[in-house]
């Protein structure tokens, strides 16, 4: 359950831009999630949800971008994609396969709102 | 009353508002910025919304802008990790990252490891930096062979990080370099995620084990450089297809090194101490031949 710990780094980043940029809270946070990045996006989700209450991330909407990853295949000596690092190649169906992007984690994106959060009251 | 937020302005402030665009700033305004663009911050204290791009604020509407950020999440963890590198490789230090699951015999297979070290090398420092949730019986057993030993309890964290390691490796006794072991957190998962600064990870599986197990936990096997396959001594008491077991951990990653050992008969670990050496003669610059050994060390990388 690494996602915990990757929510607290993802709250340390939006920390450190409200220090630079000054905003009251985030409404929508992008994250960009390579497929061999070794996070399990549903439990991201579950991780952010439990961390948010009482943080600039609180009532934000998460936006979990998962992007394929490409390896390059050692037998066709050219790049493929591929989804998880125990797919064959596409062409040649060979396994000589060494990933070369998809283990990308990034904040890619903050919607960001100058005021905090409406009482509950005002809400419909 | 304040015309940009339209609070009662008791204090009598009328339009001193720190101004965001259209409003100016009196010279001497006695009020600050809080800090966050449009929230300002009146003589009293209070705080004021509405200076943002829209010079209004409205409650249930929300003035809302993008930042883009660009940055990776585990930016500050792998700053620390470069910097514990810079100082490892400054220092002459030869780190690994021990890692596997639970209950393959890390930390049985360490001690044995650095018994052999200092019998075949007794002047280089050895020393050893023990993860785990709870208790110190790993650093505890590592101490009892003469080799200093500082245990991370890491509570609930599943990993250990490059802080952790920068913290602990400050209270070891290396200086002028040698052998350092980090041994994980017993965890396939999460600690393929987080590097340390080390020169290698080295996975350690068991034949008590799955041989799927590198299937089953890709990125570990992806991110080691060396693979153990310990207890072969228990292989004629157990169904395990070594042969297997290392097309499997080759899948996930062509290049992973693999040695068969043994920690409690002594199995291959003249093979795995050989490495260690040759690696670490490497990272200390002494001289030393290619000669017998079967795969490069690290430094080779």
């Amino acid at each position: 359950m690494h996602e915990t710990s990757i929510a607290e780094s993802v709250l340390g980043l939006v920390e450190q831009a409200a220090r630079q940029s000054g905003f009251a809270r985030v409404t929508r946070l992008t994250l960009d999630i390579g497929c061999l990045a070794g996070i399990e996006v549903e439990s991201l989700r579950f991780a952010l949800d439990a961390l948010a209450p009482g943080t600039l991330l609180e009532g934000a909407q998460w936006q979990l971008c998962e992007h394929a990853a490409q390896a390059w295949c050692m037998q066709c000596a050219a790049p493929v994609p591929i989804h998880t690092r125990l797919d064959d190649c596409p062409q040649c169906g060979g396994h000589q396969l060494q990933p070369v992007s998809g283990t990308e984690l990034r904040v890619r994106e903050l919607l960001v709102a100058d005021a905090p959060a409406p009482p509950a009251a005002h809400t419909h | 009353m304040c015309t940009i937020c339209g609070c009662n302005g008791d204090d009598g402030h009328g339009l001193r508002l720190y101004p965001a665009g259209a409003h100016a700033v009196p010279a001497a305004a006695p009020w600050a910025p809080a800090g966050a663009a449009g929230v300002l911050r009146h003589a009293g204290g209070d705080l004021h919304y509405g200076a943002g791009p829209a010079g209004v604020s409205v409650p249930g509407l929300s003035q809302t802008r993008a930042i883009r950020i660009e940055q990776d999440v585990l930016g500050a963890n792998n700053r620390v990790a470069e910097r514990n590198r810079e100082h490892f490789s400054a220092e002459r230090i030869l780190s690994f990252n021990l890692v596997s699951s639970p209950g393959s015999g890390k930390t049985t297979l360490l001690c044995a490891t650095l018994q052999r070290l200092r019998e075949r090398e007794p002047a280089t420092k050895l020393a050893v930096i023990e993860g785990d949730q709870q208790t110190s019986h790993d650093a505890d057993r590592i101490r009892a062979t003469g080799v200093p030993a500082i245990q991370v309890n890491t509570g609930k964290g599943c990993h250990l990080d490059a802080e952790m390691v920068a913290r602990a490796n400050a209270g070891l006794p290396m200086a002028g370099g040698g052998i350092l072991f980090i041994e994980n957190v017993g965890n396939l998962v999460c600690p393929a995620m987080w590097d340390l600064g080390e020169a290698a990870k080295v996975a350690i599986l068991s034949v008590t084990e799955g041989e799927d197990k590198p299937l089953k936990y890709p990125d570990m096997f992806a991110a080691a450089q060396v693979m153990l396959l310990n207890k072969v001594d228990l292989l004629p008491y157990v169904s395990f297809d070594v042969e297997r077991c290392i097309a499997n951990a080759r899948r996930v990653n062509p290049r992973i090194l693999v040695m068969q050992v043994s920690a409690t008969v002594g199995t291959g670990l003249d093979e795995w101490v050989g490495w260690l050496l040759h690696a670490y003669d490497h990272v200390s610059g002494r001289p030393h031949s290619h000669a017998g050994h079967a795969a490069a060390g690290p430094a080779h990388r």
